[in-house]
């Protein structure tokens, strides 16, 4: 069929079986607004923001598992979008984002609001695309999605010069993609697996360490699976969240900077880490040479670069997590012996009692850790957590009662303020029946908070609730602890009105100081069903704890912190 | 860890950005480039990049991983059975003395590929062990401009 380029990128879009789309209009982009105004495929968000855009986009991708899209005009429109592509490369979120560029005969001449968007963003995306002939536009459309899916997914730029989305040509949009340089392997090494499995058969002390290569990978009822058979402990990264179900009595907990006590012992003593779609990240590890010091360490992961990078493994797997996982429980069905674990799972549930995730409550003020757990009691496995980046994040992530994957949504990689607010509208597009609850900070929530109208436009009723303490907390907190409580730069005492914020853009605003009024304003915002900003007053000079001081050993941390 | 060098060959698809993802990925991960030269593969929609790098065994395993992460890349190639050779150009006064030199290129696979009123220029291809050799020998006849090719590598 005959078409524009234009109708093009949205014919590819609807075959992908996209059904949302965020996004910004603008100059080099207009011919595909064009298109969009005049089909019914697919339906177009107008966030406020182009770094919105594309968060909204990734969180529709980290709820559904399908891939996301967004769209930005050329120049500043594609670099407001970097941090949200560098924030879903470092979190291997599938995604596709367009680009309008200007006409080739400008490319290079500095045109207006021309920028190298292929240039900046190499670094922060799996693959990008300048289209210089319509004749490869469906086609790199088609490999764009599919690379982004793929193997270890993440964010693929395509960037489409407006003369070409305004010349007509002929669409047929490929039905396999043929692409002799990239095959990703899934299938991991049998004989590989076979002598993995010997290793956690004849462990005393095995660990199964989970990341978010399994949420990613929709691996996690598997990985419950080979867990709950085989009788093995196990720890959760930040992004691994959900997978093990927060009730299971074999998961310890997160470990990491601000992993529970028990976490970080076992990954201190194991003799067999089982790592499965994790990546041995510095705020999981701690000090590197004391990390699983007495381990062999099997290494299962899509993607070979990430094997060997950090540690030396013993057991390396390449492969998909969902397919290397279910080979591990045919193979350890029958050879597995659960009984030779108990002592090592009663070492660590002694850990646990002796040194338990916990907070002192009070009566005086809320404790940020018992809102989090009140929203856990009221909605549970119901809502969708998204997050930001900061003390609050650490503690939905410690207290949440998360039970499934895809229910915890944060920016763990790049640590980017301002996902969270972006990614649930993202998340509630995607998941309607669910309640999506942004748990955020005083400062994170101010760098999208443009968002309210998006929300308030389209009737996303994102409930975000802000952890109000007057400070950008977590920075705050290594003032405190490693600064000598010199807050350059930390305290937040001035304040918009975020009651009357939310109510401008056409949105709810509570302000809460009391447990009482808490569960009044979340039964309120639930039952409103509109996007809500909760300011809840919480105790300004909290500390998240338990914490590893940057680049120590994991076995070391500050349990408490007495004085203030 | 002990730094070792490498050649690594990189057979990519030959477009326009494939360079730019190359050299970006040793910039942006902290790799070093001793040389690195490219050219078409003839008779394919292939390139060919020669790429002399060292670092512990850790980068240099990364460094392969990483290039093969690439989406253009069909191949790496990181062998220790390289035959390796490269050229070199070098421009000398034309005072000096011309057989002289012209000896000292053929001892290096090489010759004098112009003698002018103003300069001779000489060539040579060869192991980079022995191109720096040669480079020292030179320096007896003051030369005026040293061009270098990089190495380019082919497996045994
Ligand atoms: C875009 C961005 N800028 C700066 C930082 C550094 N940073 C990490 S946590 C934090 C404080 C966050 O404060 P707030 O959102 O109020 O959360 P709290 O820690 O108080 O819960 C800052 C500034 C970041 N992660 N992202």
């Amino acid at each position: 069929m005959k078409m524009s380029g234009a109708q093009m990128v949205c014919e590819a879009i609807i075959a992908e079986g996209v059904t949302t789309v965020f996004g910004y209009p603008g100059g080099a982009i207009m011919n595909v607004y064009d298109a969009i105004y005049k089909q019914t495929g697919f339906e177009h968000i107008l966030n406020r923001h182009e770094q919105a855009s594309v968060h909204a986009a990734d969180g529709y991708a980290r709820a559904t598992g399908k891939v996301g899209v967004a769209m930005v005009t050329s120049g500043p429109g594609f670099t407001n979008a970097v941090t949200g592509l560098a924030t879903a490369y470092m979190d291997s979120i599938p995604m596709v984002v367009i680009s309008g560029q200007v006409p080739l005969s400008l490319i290079g001449t500095d045109g207006f609001q021309e920028i190298d968007a292929v240039g900046i963003s190499r670094p922060c995306t799996k693959h990008n695309y300048l289209v210089d002939k319509l004749e490869d536009l469906p086609r790199i459309m088609k490999e764009a999605f599919y690379i982004a899916r793929s193997g270890r997914p993440g964010p693929v730029l395509v960037d489409v010069p407006k003369d070409i989305t305004a010349e007509i040509g002929e669409f047929i949009y490929p039905t396999e993609v043929n692409m002799p340089t990239y095959k990703p392997n899934h299938k991991g090494n049998e004989r590989q697996i076979k002598k993995a499995v010997d290793a956690i058969v004849a462990a005393k002390k095995p660990l199964l360490y989970i990341g978010g290569g399994v949420v990613l990978g929709n691996a996690g009822e598997l990985v419950r699976k080979l867990a709950n058979m085989a009788q093995i402990p196990t720890v959760e990264t930040l992004m691994a969240r959900g997978v093990m179900g927060h009730d299971n009595p074999l998961l310890l907990g997160m470990l990491g900077m601000h992993g529970n006590y028990s976490s970080n012992m076992a990954m201190s003593e194991t003799d067999l880490v089982i790592s499965l779609g994790a990546r041995f990240d510095d705020r999981v590890t701690g000090k590197l040479s004391e990390f699983a010091k007495y381990a062999k360490i099997i290494h299962v992961d899509i993607d070979p670069a990430n094997i060997g990078k950090l540690v030396d493994v013993d057991y390396p797997i390449v492969g998909d997590t969902a397919e290397v996982v279910a080979k591990m429980i045919e193979l350890i069905e029958d050879s597995v012996d659960t009984s030779r674990y108990q002592a090592w799972r009663d070492i660590l549930n002694r850990y646990n009692e002796l040194h338990p995730l916990s907070y002192e409550d009070s009566d005086e003020v809320l404790k940020p850790q018992w809102v989090i757990e009140r929203i856990g009691q009221t909605l549970g496995e119901q809502a969708i957590i998204t997050s930001d980046v900061g003390q609050h994040q650490m503690w939905a992530a410690q207290f949440y009662p998360f039970d499934r994957p895809r229910q915890w949504i944060n920016s763990g990689g790049l640590g980017t303020m301002g996902f969270g607010f972006p990614a649930a509208i993202g998340a509630k597009r995607g998941c309607p029946d669910k309640t999506v609850i942004n748990i955020t900070g005083d400062g994170s929530i101010l760098m999208n908070m443009q968002e309210l109208v998006t929300a308030a436009e389209y009737e996303i009723p994102v409930i975000n609730v802000i952890l109000n303490n007057h400070f950008l907390g977590m920075v705050r907190q290594w003032q405190t602890f490693f600064y000598e409580k010199r807050y350059s730069s930390t305290d937040l005492s001035f304040q918009p009105n975020f009651k009357m914020l939310a109510e401008a853009c056409g949105g709810i605003g509570y302000d809460v100081t009391t447990k009482k009024e808490f569960d009044d304003a979340l039964a309120d915002a639930i039952k409103q069903n509109k996007v809500c900003f909760m300011n809840v007053a919480v105790n300004r000079l909290e500390n998240v704890l338990p914490m590893v001081p940057a680049g120590g050993a994991l076995y070391n941390m500050l349990l408490e912190h007495k004085e203030y | 860890m002990d730094s070792v060098r490498r050649v690594i060959s990189v057979i990519v698809i030959n477009e326009s950005s494939v360079l730019a993802r190359v050299a970006g990925l040793f910039a942006g991960r902290g790799y070093n480039i001793e040389s690195l030269t490219v050219a078409p593969i003839p008779k394919s929609d292939f390139s060919r990049l020669t790429v002399v790098t060292n670092g512990s065994q850790r980068v240099i395993e990364q460094i392969t991983k990483q290039l093969n992460k690439l989406i253009p890349t069909l191949k790496v190639i990181e062998h220790e059975e390289m035959v390796e050779k490269e050229m070199v150009l070098v421009k000398f006064p034309s005072a000096e003395h011309i057989s002289d030199i012209q000896a000292l290129c053929s001892t290096y696979n090489g010759n004098i590929v112009h003698a002018g009123e103003n300069n001779i220029i000489g060539m040579v291809a060869d192991e980079p062990k022995r191109v720096e050799n040669f480079l020292d020998a030179c320096s007896r006849y003051n030369p005026l401009e040293i061009v270098r090719g990089g190495v380019v590598a082919i497996e045994r």
